[in-house]
């Protein structure tokens, strides 16, 4: 049979504790299993050959579920894609979010996989993730920025060394929303705003996110401040199942008469942190959205940015998404 | 030409060994050296002999609260019993089997078919409480506490054609027949959740299933046609 993975040995701890003790005495050895889509992917080809598996599936501290906290919401890190899309809270509240878990990859994906999983997944680089001794796995050189490198699928902005941008649609959600990441660190709950969660090359370019080597992701909290706001959510993708985005865009704005008194916008796979674009923010305050405002947006959103030999596309493919997401404020 | 400018020969130059290997000479970092797996015969004969208890006592071990972390957990144990299609089987499974292969190559269930190997094909899918999952990429031993039912489980025992698979034969859905039992599993589990779908919404639940023949108008026809009888 094709594909099969290494042997490991497989432990599903039933609580904290456990997990934890596990990890701290497998060290590098170990590897935290959410739903396991990325993770099997990753066995399959062996580069990623871990000798014990920690499956938090059964951890009693960590029930999937989603519930309301002060007017806002906290997701469990082991909620499916699918009961996030679904949610009446979340599709309530933050229909950005929802939208977001319900582009990604296909329904079976879903049903399984984990927002936990989606916010920390690595990144989709193909030389990466075929094995190349690059930066990222620790070595001295980037196969994806070479003048023959394939690279359509790579970074507009802020490469530093590395040119992988982060995959998750999630992620610029979590961005826009304000969200706040919950780890737990040893004994102590560490608290990691989703802006500073995601972390790109310049800060350590072998990782994806602020989580340290034994750290649990244990809840995303979503605060009540941008609940029914205006949002806008858009992926584009080769294919609209399965595939990662070229770019996707989400949006949340508060409209008071005809002006918007505040915005955030964040774009995914252009860097490798999901990008704010702070420019169109500071444009679009206390204007009121037109065909004018669309244009300039759309000017400003991809200005700086720094394309490699195969993904000048991903320019006017960001203008667009940023004038349509303008525009949905006025529809 | 003499043999070092010879060119590269996977048959002679393939060792075999991990390509990011050479980045880590030390193997601590990513990949650790192959270890076979920590089972000695006692503890395997253990295994074999308290399997009946250990699967139900599993729970108790882990969940009791006032009582110092476990580093040395054992590992999952191999004999399970998995409930599929309303039968309770007894398997011996590995912890890195994935569950395609237990129902196909433990269980001679070959009706679900393997297509990609990978989550990105869909000829996979099984039920796991009624929702659909790529039974590829789900290991067996996740699944041990939850009801399977593959495309065998679909049709009642009598043999009676479930309105699903009536429906996929009358609107001719499947052509060279390799995705039909992956379809058939997504059509049914989606039909459980949602009895009177739009066709966009059908649409949508059957994106996560590939058909290489393109079908895919004829099976989404066969959806709505079932949904009317289901």
């Amino acid at each position: 049979m094709t594909d099969m993975m290494h042997n490991f040995e497989l432990f599903q701890p039933g609580s904290l504790a456990d997990a934890q003790a596990l990890l701290k005495k497998h060290g590098d050895d170990a590897w935290l299993l959410a739903g396991g889509k990325d993770s099997l992917d990753w066995f399959k080809d062996r580069v990623m050959q871990p000798t014990a598996v920690i499956d938090i599936s059964g951890l009693a501290e960590l029930g999937a579920g989603i519930r309301d906290e002060a007017g806002g919401v906290y997701i469990s890190a082991m909620t499916t894609l699918t009961d996030v899309a679904e949610n009446a809270l979340i599709k309530d509240r933050f229909p950005l979010l929802a939208e977001a878990a319900a582009h990604v990859a296909s329904p079976q994906i879903r049903n399984v996989g984990t927002i936990g999983g989606n916010v920390c997944q690595d990144t989709r680089c193909s030389y990466y993730r075929d094995g190349f001794p690059c930066y990222r796995a620790g070595g001295n050189t980037c196969y994806a920025n070479t003048p023959t490198a394939m690279n359509r699928e790579h970074t507009l902005f802020e490469a530093k060394r590395c040119v992988a941008v982060t995959p998750s649609d999630t992620a610029p959600a979590c961005v826009v929303l304000e969200a706040e990441m919950v780890v737990r660190r040893g004994k102590k709950e560490v608290v990691i705003p989703a802006e500073k969660f995601f972390i790109g090359p310049d800060i350590d370019i072998e990782r994806m996110t602020a989580l340290k080597p034994g750290d649990i992701l244990m809840g995303i909290r979503i605060p009540a401040k941008w609940s029914g706001s205006h949002q806008y959510f858009e992926k584009v993708a080769d294919r609209n199942t399965w595939d990662f985005a070229l770019v996707s865009i989400a949006m949340a704005a508060t409209v008071e008469g005809e002006a918007v008194t505040d915005i955030r916008l964040a774009c995914g796979a252009v860097q490798c942190t999901p990008r704010r674009l702070s420019d169109v923010e500071d444009l679009l305050k206390g204007e009121v959205p037109n065909e004018e405002m669309e244009t300039l947006a759309g000017r400003v959103a991809s200005s700086g940015s720094k394309p490699l030999n195969y993904n000048h596309f991903k320019q006017p493919l960001m203008s667009s998404l940023a004038k349509r997401a303008v525009r949905s404020m006025s529809a | 030409m003499s043999e070092e400018l010879m060119p590269y020969d996977p048959t002679v130059d393939y060792t075999g060994e991990p390509a990011i290997k050479e980045i880590t000479p030390d193997g601590s970092k990513h990949i650790p050296p192959w270890k076979p797996l920590n089972l000695t015969r006692r503890r395997f004969l253990q295994g074999v002999v308290c399997s009946g208890i250990a699967v139900s006592n599993t729970a108790i071990l882990f969940s009791s609260g006032a009582r110092p972390a476990r580093a040395d957990a054992r590992a999952v144990e191999r004999l399970i019993s998995l409930n599929i299609n309303g039968r309770k089987r007894n398997v011996d499974v590995a912890p890195n089997e994935t569950l395609a292969h237990t129902l196909r190559y433990k269980l001679n269930l070959t009706g679900t078919k393997i297509g990609c190997n990978r989550a990105e094909c869909g000829a996979c899918t099984v039920m796991a409480d009624d929702v659909s999952i790529y039974s590829c990429s789900t290991l067996t031993h996740r699944v041990k506490d939850k009801s399977i039912t593959t495309i065998e489980g679909i049709a009642s025992a009598d043999g009676t054609l479930h309105p699903v698979q009536q429906a996929f034969i009358d609107e001719i859905g499947p052509q060279c027949g390799f995705c039909t039992p992956g379809q058939v599993v997504s059509a049914v589990s989606f039909l459980k959740q949602n009895p009177s779908p739009t066709v966009d919404e059908a649409r949508m639940a059957m994106s996560g299933n590939l058909c290489r023949c393109g079908a895919y108008d004829h099976y989404l026809k066969g959806v709505m046609k079932a949904a009317e009888s289901v």
